[in-house]
């Protein structure tokens, strides 16, 4: 069979195509979204974009809490005459059919009066009437069409914070400040006698003063504060000799044009502050579509099914949820509270809880953590704790997480800033003595002059431009870092820890080795069309593996929840599922998650399923190696230590079983001397990843969940970690020799201003000059170091 | 009064008006989402076609060139 692939979502169809109108597709998921497409008149899609569906998801999430009112109020932008209007988060939205997709929801029903797609930050803004649909409806019909929309705690109204746009405004007056100074600025540049100028040049002066008087007072706003703020804490930041420069100018130009004695520096003064705030601009690079503060909140399911005393099913939110309510929490849902089990066979993973990968199964009367998810089956559970209160929950309670790691780290920047300030103070007093002596009169314009030139444009400029080029240099190859503060701190790291579970193993596949009397063809086939059947993640990935492709009809199909298969085709029976369900003692169960087969009642054997290392792991530590000491911290049982000793490094640090709080404990037990970076993927890690110096999560799919860190990585990026250190490390340099660079604009321009020569067009000059060959240089140099980011792979 | 007065308060008050402009842009949000309207501008606009019968995109471009002549 030539390999199709689907129609709808681009994936391939092996083994079994679903044939309709004439085309493939991998699943009915597909085939039935299809379906819908062209009976709605919406087949454009296809034709935008080919293969760019997505498949609706098999396990429907239940969206049955957005019939409570209370918790939909929450979520709505608006609510009035029967008009609503939400916005949604979906992270599926991945190319401009979609967006073509979600703003036609309209045609697939006919209240949806208008949707609109933000692109960047994966959201859709729909407005609906509500006559006969609902909050509930909408999201069904999203996921239906493989747009699940992703709600959460996190997105209750109050918790939405504002675009903060007053950067923008402050560049804007700025730059429109600038542009007008520079022209009323240029004919006195020449400075010939001439009758003409002599008559205007007052006006013009006066008007650039009231040009300059906004920059100053509103947009340079911030380097004041920051200047206070710094001086205050006794910490000599790089904005303290910019605000300096800033006002210095700001004084003598309107000194010197009201006694006439030139025509003031308003055009280096409003360039100055223009230029700064573009780099404060540049290196504010967001990935809107990624959040980096996440923490259990969007996780949690905003609403679960209580259970009232007469069995009735009512719908609460989460934080309503009381000691000794009844829950029922169905398959693939999350248990937002301790709670003990009451009915229902649990089979719950921890994954993100502990990092272990393996499913645990529950009697009766068994206490249940919040943070599970359970896999098959409904339960009925008794609430022990609050969500706040819950054993996952309290983590969060840590300090760690109120700490802001980029406050509290001096950057490179900063550490010369404070050497520069007191360079400059001490050549201007010099300067200013000398003056004194030989000539007063001159004294003032040089110690303003030594200010005003000194004012580290280039310097401030260096390091946001050449960070933030290297930060969407990262984000091209899926390192999503959160800001420029985090580049500096991971050229800094000289101790790299690990989780293992999700980390720097797979939880997409799985090494599956078959154990036992091997079976024959028809049983295969058998096994084959039973698994196909089951929706269980162990179902599923043993399925991918197996090859047999005859499909045989079953007279019989059992799915018992929590335990296994049952299925009988012709004159065979087969069962598979956990070992006391085929009639098997338990084997070596710490170290490997089984299948166990058995056919017409005889057990054959088993499937034991393996973490599988991502590909290339052994490498990645190798060469890490080299520079940083290692080290594993997995929640999951020892059974994997042999295979880990083989490919570290012997002096490597492996430790097992560590709980949330013993991962934290341990990271800050080495950062008593060194400087470490966390890398994990799921909320066990959290704590370790806040109190690390660099905390990087690592994700198959970078838009569903990751814990709070300073940066995502895609999975697949993950052998390119030592490259991306060693960029950092690379930028680090580029920034210093940036330095050097300006220092020598400061010195030419220190001559001028020492010697009394500083005139306002040599300001004017030197200024933009040094800035933006600055801005040049280290754009360029990081545009050839990615390069080798692209040659390595 | 000079001429040159005049120039300078035209000058400013364009100036202004153009600032006033980006101001207002700012405030409705047009640069909070810099990336999908330029998605948004390549749709086609729909043709309306028969329910059934199905026109591929290059056939219904000449069909109306067609009508235009």
């Amino acid at each position: 069979m030539t390999n199709t692939t689907c129609y709808h979502c681009g994936d391939s169809c092996d083994g079994h195509p679903v044939h309709f109108d004439e085309k493939d597709f991998c699943c009915h998921g597909c085939k039935t979204v299809y379906e819908i497409f062209t009976t709605n008149d919406l087949s454009y899609f296809y034709e935008l974009e080919a293969k760019a569906g997505s498949t609706p998801n098999m396990t429907k999430k239940q969206y049955d809490f957005l019939e409570n009112e209370e918790i939909v109020g929450q979520l709505l932008d608006f609510d009035e005459d029967e008009i609503q209007v939400v916005t949604l988060s979906i992270p599926t939205i991945h190319c401009s059919s979609c967006i073509w997709l979600l703003e036609n929801l309209g045609k697939l029903h006919s209240s949806i009066v208008n949707s609109q797609v933000d692109f960047p930050q994966k959201k859709i803004q729909v407005t609906y009437k509500t006559e006969d649909f609902s909050l509930k409806t909408l999201a069904l019909l999203l996921s239906s069409i493989g747009y699940e929309p992703n709600i959460s705690l996190e997105d209750e109204k109050g918790k939405k914070s504002r675009i903060d746009r007053s950067l923008l405004y402050k560049i804007g007056v700025a730059g429109f400040a600038f542009g007008n100074v520079m022209l009323l600025s240029f004919p006195e540049y020449f400075e010939v006698e001439e009758f003409w100028l002599d008559q205007y040049k007052h006006t013009f002066r006066w008007l650039m003063f009231a040009f300059s008087l906004p920059v100053v007072f509103y947009a340079s706003r911030d380097y004041f504060q920051s200047a206070m703020g710094g001086i205050r804490s006794k910490q000599l930041n790089i904005d303290v000799p910019i605000a300096l420069g800033i006002l210095t100018l700001f004084l003598r130009s309107s000194v010197d044009i009201i006694f006439d004695l030139g025509s003031g520096f308003f055009d280096s003064l409003t360039g100055l502050v223009f230029f700064l705030l573009l780099g404060k601009f540049f290196q504010q690079k967001t990935y809107a579509f990624l959040s980096f503060e996440r923490d259990y909140k969007s996780y949690f399911p905003i609403g679960v099914t209580r259970l009232d005393a007469s069995g009735r099913e009512e719908n609460i939110h989460v934080n309503k949820i009381q000691v000794g309510d009844r829950l029922l929490v169905r398959a693939h849902e999350i248990i937002p509270v301790d709670c003990v089990l009451m009915k229902g066979q649990a089979e719950i993973d921890y994954s993100f809880v502990t990092g272990e990968s393996k499913a645990v199964l529950k009697p009766e009367g068994e206490r249940l953590y919040a943070g599970g998810r359970q896999l098959s089956g409904v339960l009925e559970v008794e609430v022990l704790k609050s969500v706040s209160q819950s054993y996952l929950t309290q983590l969060w309670s840590n300090t760690v997480f109120t700490k802001d790691k980029a406050s509290a780290f001096q950057t490179l920047t900063d550490s010369i800033g404070k050497r520069f300030t007191v360079a400059v103070l001490t050549i201007a007093v010099l300067a200013t003595t000398y003056w004194l002596i030989f000539q007063p009169a001159l004294a003032m314009n040089v110690f303003t002059a030594v200010l005003i030139i000194a004012c580290p444009c280039a310097i401030a400029l260096a390091a946001p431009f050449t960070l933030g080029n290297m930060l969407r240099i990262f984000g091209k190859h899926k390192f999503y870092l959160k800001n420029v503060n985090a580049i500096e701190r991971l050229a800094k790291v000289d101790t790299a820890i690990f989780d293992k579970t999700g980390t720097i193993t797979t939880t997409q596949q799985d090494t599956i080795l078959y154990e036992g009397v091997a079976l024959t063809e028809s049983e295969k086939s058998i096994l084959k069309t039973t698994l196909r059947a089951s929706n269980h993640p162990l179902s599923r990935s043993l399925y991918t593996i197996l090859k047999s492709n005859d499909i045989v009809t079953l007279d019989e199909f059992m799915e018992l929840e929590g335990k296994g298969l049952e299925a009988k085709s012709s004159d065979h029976s087969i069962k598979i599922g956990s070992a006391t369900y085929v009639g098997q003692p338990h084997q070596d169960k710490a170290s490997s998650t089984s299948v166990y087969v058995s056919t017409d009642e005889t057990f054959k054997g088993r499937f034991v399923f393996k973490n599988q290392y991502r590909p290339g792991v052994d490498k990645l530590f190798k060469s890490l190696a080299e520079h940083l000491r290692l080290g594993i911290l997995s929640g999951d049982n020892d059974g994997e230590q042999q295979r880990l000793q083989n490919m570290l490094p012997a002096t490597t640090a492996l430790r097992f079983n560590q709980k949330p709080q013993d991962k934290l404990e341990f990271i800050k037990s080495l950062q008593e001397s060194n400087q470490v970076l966390m890398v994990g993927d799921g909320l066990n890690d959290a704590g370790a990843l806040a109190q690390s110096d660099v905390g990087i999560a690592v994700s198959e799919n970078i838009n569903v969940f990751s814990p709070a860190s300073d940066g995502i990585l895609d999975a697949s990026a993950l052998t390119k970690l030592p490259a991306f250190i060693g960029l950092s490390r690379k930028s680090i340099q580029v920034i210093k020799i940036s330095f050097l660079l300006s220092l020598c604009y400061n010195v030419i321009g220190l001559y001028f201003a020492v010697t009394g020569q500083l005139e306002p067009v040599i300001a004017a000059i030197l200024m933009p000059l040094s800035s933006i060959s600055i801005v040049v240089f280290t754009t360029l140099w990081t545009n050839i170091l990615g390069r080798q980011l692209q040659n390595k792979t | 009064m000079s001429v040159i007065y005049v120039l300078l308060a035209i000058s400013i008050t364009v100036a202004v008006i153009f600032f006033i402009a980006f101001v207002f842009s700012v405030r409705s949000g047009q640069y909070d989402d810099a990336y999908t309207p330029s998605v948004r501008m390549l749709f086609d606009d729909e043709v309306l076609t028969e329910p059934d019968h199905e026109i591929s995109e290059e056939k219904q471009i000449i069909k109306t060139n067609d009508t235009n002549q």
